[in-house]
């Protein structure tokens, strides 16, 4: 197992120099100009001819690059074009924000979504089951925005209990630091536990059927300990999968709702530099999110041999 | 009952309901676990705004946006503020002369003036960076051009000795979209295409470095050494009297969650609410939507006027009579709003000093504007191949403007390719000269919009210049008489001279057409009523002489 972990982070480097090429080749030969966007639309030509060569943005595409893969491998990921700050500064600024609404949303979700899905299957045919997957095709159907504009207009605008906007460190108190995420994270979660809850309801169903939930049921278990002893736990793999493609998937999902709960996440921080082509920025993040995505593929691999003792690395 | 009074009376009702059964089981809960309502307690002595945009870029020099000129007004000071009048007024200056021959300015700065590291501002402080703010700005290009020497006669003052009168010194040095602040003299040597790094001013509030959030957060306390002028505030001159002790830009981009941010009373002003939700902020008895800027705001077309069929003047002309006769469809489309909006012919901006009535009863005529528009097309040649129109889909205003236009053209015959992109890249196609056959990202047509005061003069007005040497601004129109005429502008003495000017530029500008202005709006500033008095300003709010219960 160790040396099967040891493998996968290894095989990480070149993942991550693809990873670094591509981006960089794409925003390279994307149109965009950071220069005319500094010197803002009053500027003349030569204005902005002369912020690009201050900014070395006028060089070929193989100095540019030579220079910022030589500063990523001595943990340098460049400055922003903008503000002039260095990109894992402003990274680790906006981390903390994103990764409590990524936590937050997913224990939302899975606390919501498991058991719904577990009483969807238990239940199934039943009214209860079309009422729990009847929300489910409502929290897939609707978008985030929405979802987030609807509980906005309830719970902060006509029952004035959360606040509308903003994000309060857990530093500065854990009320404010929950009060401030529970709605986005309910935005933000309602289409992953609706996700969750029909696969969660699947793999019940195909366990629920095998011969040994029959045999431990004719023995006498309850039902109880058959569905959470017994087939959930041989239905967890499809459930974990998903959840971990759901951790992925919400990196996306972060932008819509960081921009309107104004939360100053990484996905407003990749929103903003992309539409203003702060190149710097948009690489290093992008170099983040692609390791965390390989990092929980990773997890989730190794999650699969707690849950099905047959799988060995 | 009237509609609106039924309307609100439903929502009251529903609105009662909600509370009283959601809130059962949403608000009884929270408050179960110690969480009181959450409309945002007045933080006491903290001014929170929403800004117009996101602060990226800190010098004022370096870059011409506008949300960067508003964060120097907070941190620098200049010699010479616009008043509501448009009329400059001294402000860090003390006193100042004028020669009878309009040549030698005498400057002498005010006392008690210093930047926030505590040293004293001095006059070599005030001759550095007017040069360096003169290298980018075309007044400050025009005044150094005639300009024989700038120079510090002792530690408060300083002469400016021209070669040739230039009648807009005072107005040069007060302008608030560009403007020329006083920095330290080692922070003003650097080149202005260099970005200063440091934020050491001497204005009325000092920016607090470790708490910049880029693309969240900004903040300013009061500058407790500020000392200011006597006069009440009257735009950006007057006394700038702080009255907060902090004032904090919290930027949130959706401006759906602004609105709401600030009738939840969590923000306590919004600089530019979206059009669209003006009217419920209009509506909310809490909320006060205040305009203080004059002269607003101006929409524009431009034209790639090197290629066919916009390289002759008839072509223009055409587009110039679509948009002019019909300038009420534009404003409806991008703004929606008639209190906010305003048909203006005269592309000097109406309610301006530089207003002209030359040449507008040619857009008053009930002929049909598309059969005038097919004609002039006809005359410029125009042999139907397709106008590449980039849409920058992103800026609302400017893609409903790319709409309207589009349709407009279409019907006088004109083949429109409209291509959707974002912003960043029309700036990175609006350099390319040439057309879309001889390059893929040619163009012919961009929308645009500009601030009133830059317009309204045609010397700060940029996309006015049609200088033939191929570098004026993207489009690059060219037309000697306009520019000498243009010219001429920055020497003129008097108001009469200037408007005489004025006069012949309007008649020429309809002529040549270097752009199509589209109406004229305005972006009133929104604040919650009992919480906030005595907001003045110009183009932006400015937040001194702000107070907040």
């Amino acid at each position: 197992m160790f040396s099967y972990i040891v493998q996968r982070l290894l095989a990480t480097i070149p993942v991550m120099g693809v990873v670094a090429l591509v981006v960089f080749s794409l925003l390279y030969f994307s149109p965009g100009d950071p220069a005319t966007i500094i010197a803002g639309d009053m500027a003349s030509e030569e204005d902005v001819r002369e912020i690009r060569e201050q900014m070395g943005l006028d060089q070929p595409y193989f100095v540019r690059f030579g220079t910022w893969i030589g500063g990523v491998l001595q943990g340098d990921l460049g400055t922003s074009i903008f503000t002039n700050r260095p990109v894992a500064d402003l990274i680790m600024q906006r981390l903390e924000p994103t990764v409590a609404l990524t936590v937050s949303t997913m224990i939302v979700a899975v606390a919501l979504a498991v058991p719904l899905g577990i009483i969807a299957a238990w239940k199934a045919g039943t009214a209860i089951d079309r009422i729990v997957m009847g929300f489910a095709v409502l929290g897939f159907s609707v978008p985030v925005f929405v979802i987030a504009y609807t509980l906005i207009l309830i719970f902060s605008v006509w029952l004035e209990v959360l606040p509308v906007q903003g994000y309060v460190s857990i530093t500065e108190g854990f009320l404010p630091f929950v009060q401030h995420l529970i709605l986005p994270s309910l935005a933000l979660g309602a289409v992953f536990a609706a996700l969750i809850a029909r696969i969660t309801r699947a793999s019940m169903l195909e366990v629920l059927s095998q011969d040994y939930v029959r045999t431990a049921k004719s023995k006498g278990l309850n039902q109880k300990e058959v569905l959470l002893r017994h087939a959930l736990k041989n239905a967890a793999v499809p459930i974990v999968t998903i959840i971990g493609i759901g951790v992925a998937l919400l990196i996306g999902g972060v932008v819509i709702t960081e921009t309107v709960f104004a939360i100053p996440g990484l996905g407003r921080l990749t929103v903003d530099a992309i539409l203003r082509r702060d190149y710097p920025i948009i690489q290093g993040v992008i170099l983040l999110f692609s390791f965390v995505y390989v990092f929980i593929n990773l997890l989730v691999d190794v999650s699969y041999c707690f849950f099905d003792p047959r799988i060995r690395y | 009952m009237t509609g609106i009074h039924y309307s609100k009376a439903i929502n009251k009702d529903r609105r009662t309901f909600l509370k009283g059964a959601s809130g059962l089981a949403g608000a009884a809960f929270l408050s179960s676990l110690g969480w009181s309502v959450t409309r945002a307690e007045a933080a006491e002595g903290v001014l929170r705004v929403v800004p117009q945009a996101d602060l990226r870029t800190l010098d004022p020099v370096f870059t011409t946006a506008q949300i960067t000129a508003n964060h120097a007004h907070m941190i620098y000071d200049m010699l010479f503020a616009m008043n509501d009048e448009l009329e400059p007024q001294p402000q860090m200056i003390g006193d100042y002369s004028v020669s009878d021959d309009g040549l030698t300015y005498q400057f002498t700065l005010r006392d008690g003036l210093k930047f926030h590291d505590g040293s004293d501002v001095t006059a070599q402080d005030c001759v550095a960076s007017i040069k360096r703010w003169s290298q980018t700005r075309t007044e400050g290009g025009l005044m150094m051009e005639r300009a024989d020497s700038l120079e510090a006669d002792d530690e408060k003052s300083f002469t400016l000795q021209l070669s040739e009168p230039f009648g807009m010194v005072l107005l040069a040095l007060a302008n608030p979209v560009l403007p020329c602040v006083i920095m330290r003299e080692e922070d003003a040597q650097k080149a202005a295409s260099e970005q200063v790094e440091t934020t050491v001013g001497s204005g009325p509030f000092i920016f607090v470095d470790d708490e910049w959030d880029p693309g969240h957060k900004v903040v300013y306390r009061r500058n407790p050494d500020y000392v200011p002028r006597e006069e009440p505030a009257n735009g950006l001159a007057g006394g700038k009297v702080v009255n907060v002790e902090r004032v904090e830009w919290l930027y949130i981009p959706d401006s759906g969650t602004a609105v709401q941010a600030l009738q939840a009373g969590e923000v306590d002003m919004l600089e530019f609410p979206s059009h669209d939700k003006l009217p419920a902020l209009d509506s909310d008895p809490n909320i006060a939507v205040k305009v203080i800027d004059p002269v607003g705001y101006q929409g524009m077309l431009r034209m790639n006027t090197l290629i066919h069929p916009f390289d002759h003047p008839k072509a223009r002309q055409a587009l110039l009579y679509l948009v002019q006769t019909q300038q009420q469809d534009y404003l409806s489309a991008m703004i929606g709003a008639p209190d906010y909006e305003r048909v203006c012919l005269s592309p000097f901006i109406c309610g301006s000093p530089s207003e002209s009535e030359a040449g507008l009863e040619q857009f008053e005529g009930d002929e049909d504007p598309f059969e005038v528009a097919r004609k002039l097309f006809e005359e410029a040649g125009y042999d139907g191949r397709p106008v590449v129109f980039m849409d920058p889909t992103d800026q609302n205003l400017m893609h409903l403007m790319s709409l309207v236009a589009a349709d407009h053209l279409r019907r006088a015959g004109v083949e429109v390719e409209l291509q959707a992109q974002d912003w960043s890249t029309l700036t990175s196609r609006r350099p390319i000269k040439e057309g879309p056959e001889e390059d893929r990202g040619g163009w012919h047509i961009f929308p645009t919009w500009w601030p009133g005061f830059t317009m309204q003069n045609p010397i700060t007005n940029v996309p006015l210049d049609t200088s033939c040497d191929g570098d004026n601004w993207y489009g690059w129109p060219c037309d000697e008489q306009l520019e000498e005429l243009r010219v001429t502008y920055a020497n003129a003495q008097g108001d009469e001279e200037r408007q005489e000017i004025m006069d012949g530029l309007q008649t020429r500008f309809f002529e040549s057409v270097p752009y199509v202005h589209v109406g004229q709006f305005f972006r009133p500033v929104a604040y919650v009523e009992d919480r906030v008095s005595g907001v003045v300003g110009q183009q932006s709010p400015a937040f001194w002489n702000i107070e907040k219960s």
